[in-house]
């Protein structure tokens, strides 16, 4: 049965407060062996605690599948990159080399790539993925187009990536100010890591003093 | 009471996905209320964005896509069917030439294998024969009676033991048993007698004349 194709995953990563809920959800599950597929990654720890969950974006042109020598990575008919086959996987990490968004993972001791199959168990019949249930702020929501835009009026999902001149397009969007979606309506991922965060710092002027007329 | 600022951007309707109305947008609703699946085989996006009939024969050979990776084609199907065919049929083909082989080889050479006084009655002693692959054993029933069999069980080749006093060879591998008189199975997995290995009596020597091998 596959993912009904009326629902979508969206990642909102400004509403990410990093409660690690998903990352606990996520190794509950015993189809990848109590490993946690998503990943919970600090943008820059020195500087900020803001965090973004990364799950599988689920490409229409999966580089990992492009790459994989044993043609362990496949894809359904409703989009979704499923995790490596494990009588064909021979755990050679191409898929974790090539992967743009960093999502695979090759476990050396049981010899098999696992990845984020958007928890195909549940969504293939209809259930939202495990993070998306636990997720308290909704930085990961999955749902209909209708319902994220209800919900979210000022941003927009966005799945076009730039990486260089490699554009993928994925099943998985990513939620963009509507501001900024309008003015280019891919993310330039190599663009952006050069960006820095504009200054947020804010001055407070005392303007008089409330007890200075009281005698200590 | 706030005052209105202006047209809220915000829809006004409630977004909590269980309010009356809205169940449509809650993904609980039947997928015929959305738009149809595209073509399964419509999904796969090359990298390169050109359609598939512009990629090269690999892609079309290790398919991204589960549905395309399943698919057998009648073609394929027939290749296959064939050169099986063809295997099993030069395999018994090798066969024949080796029954041919072995029957118009005539008897390996006649050997010496020990003398009568250096075995006991109800004792057995190890011996090759025709070459040195061929492990044997030779039997003492009686005083007068003597039989020799290759060790080798017709089952999987394990070394069968003697067991004089049972009246039998046993095999430890899968407690096949043979009949120490005849080498006809008696018990366990084996399904054909022991090479017999046909002995001659002269004087105070035995000597191996023969092997005669038995498929019931």
């Amino acid at each position: 049965m596959p993912k009904p194709d009326y629902l979508h995953f969206f990642i909102d990563p400004n509403r990410c407060i990093g409660c690690q809920a998903c990352v606990q959800a996520c190794t509950e599950c015993d189809t990848h062996r109590g490993e946690s597929m998503i990943h919970l990654e600090y943008v820059d720890r020195s500087a900020s605690v803001q965090t973004v969950p990364v799950v599988c974006m689920h490409c229409d042109q999966p580089t990992c599948a492009e790459v994989c020598p044993a043609d362990a990575i496949k894809r359904t008919g409703d989009g979704v990159v499923q995790s490596a086959r494990k009588p064909r996987c021979i755990a050679c990490g191409n898929c974790v080399m090539a992967c743009p968004f960093g999502v695979p993972e090759v476990y050396e001791d049981r010899k098999i790539m696992m990845k984020c199959d958007m928890c195909y168990d549940r969504s293939s019949v209809g259930k939202k993925p495990m993070c998306a249930t636990v997720c308290p702020s909704q930085a990961l929501f999955f749902g209909t187009r209708e319902q994220i835009e209800q919900l979210r009026p000022l941003s927009m999902p966005v799945n076009t990536f730039q990486f260089g001149s490699q554009t993928i397009t994925t099943q998985v969007s990513t939620m963009v100010p509507r501001a900024l979606a309008s003015r280019a309506p891919h993310i330039d991922v190599v663009a952006a890591m050069d960006e820095r965060p504009r200054s947020r710092a804010v001055s407070l002027t005392v303007i008089s003093d409330p007890f200075a007329d009281i005698e200590v | 009471m706030v005052a209105d600022s202006g047209p809220d951007p915000r829809s006004p309707i409630d977004p909590a996905i269980n309010t009356p109305g809205r169940e449509g947008l809650t993904g609980t609703a039947p997928a015929s209320l959305y738009a149809p699946s595209p073509d399964r085989e419509a999904i796969t996006i090359a990298p390169d964005f050109a359609p598939l009939d512009a990629q090269p024969a690999w892609r079309q050979d290790f398919p991204v896509d589960w549905p395309q990776d399943l698919y057998v084609e009648r073609r394929d199907f027939m290749k296959f069917l064939v050169l099986t065919s063809a295997a099993f049929a030069v395999g018994q083909i090798w066969i024949g030439v080796q029954n041919w082989y072995r029957r118009h080889s005539g008897q390996p050479p006649v050997r010496r294998i020990a003398s009568v006084d250096d075995i006991a009655v109800g004792a057995a002693i190890g011996f090759t024969y025709p070459d040195e692959q061929e492990p044997c054993l030779l039997v003492r029933l009686t005083v007068n009676e003597f039989v020799a069999f290759g060790q080798k069980c017709t089952h999987l080749s394990c070394a069968v033991i003697p067991r004089p006093a049972e009246g039998s060879f046993y095999c430890p591998c899968h407690e096949g048993r043979f009949d120490i008189r005849t080498g006809v199975p008696t018990a366990g997995p084996p399904q054909r007698p022991l090479t017999r290995i046909v002995l001659d009596r002269r004087g105070r020597d035995i000597y191996a004349v023969g092997v005669e091998q038995r498929t019931a």
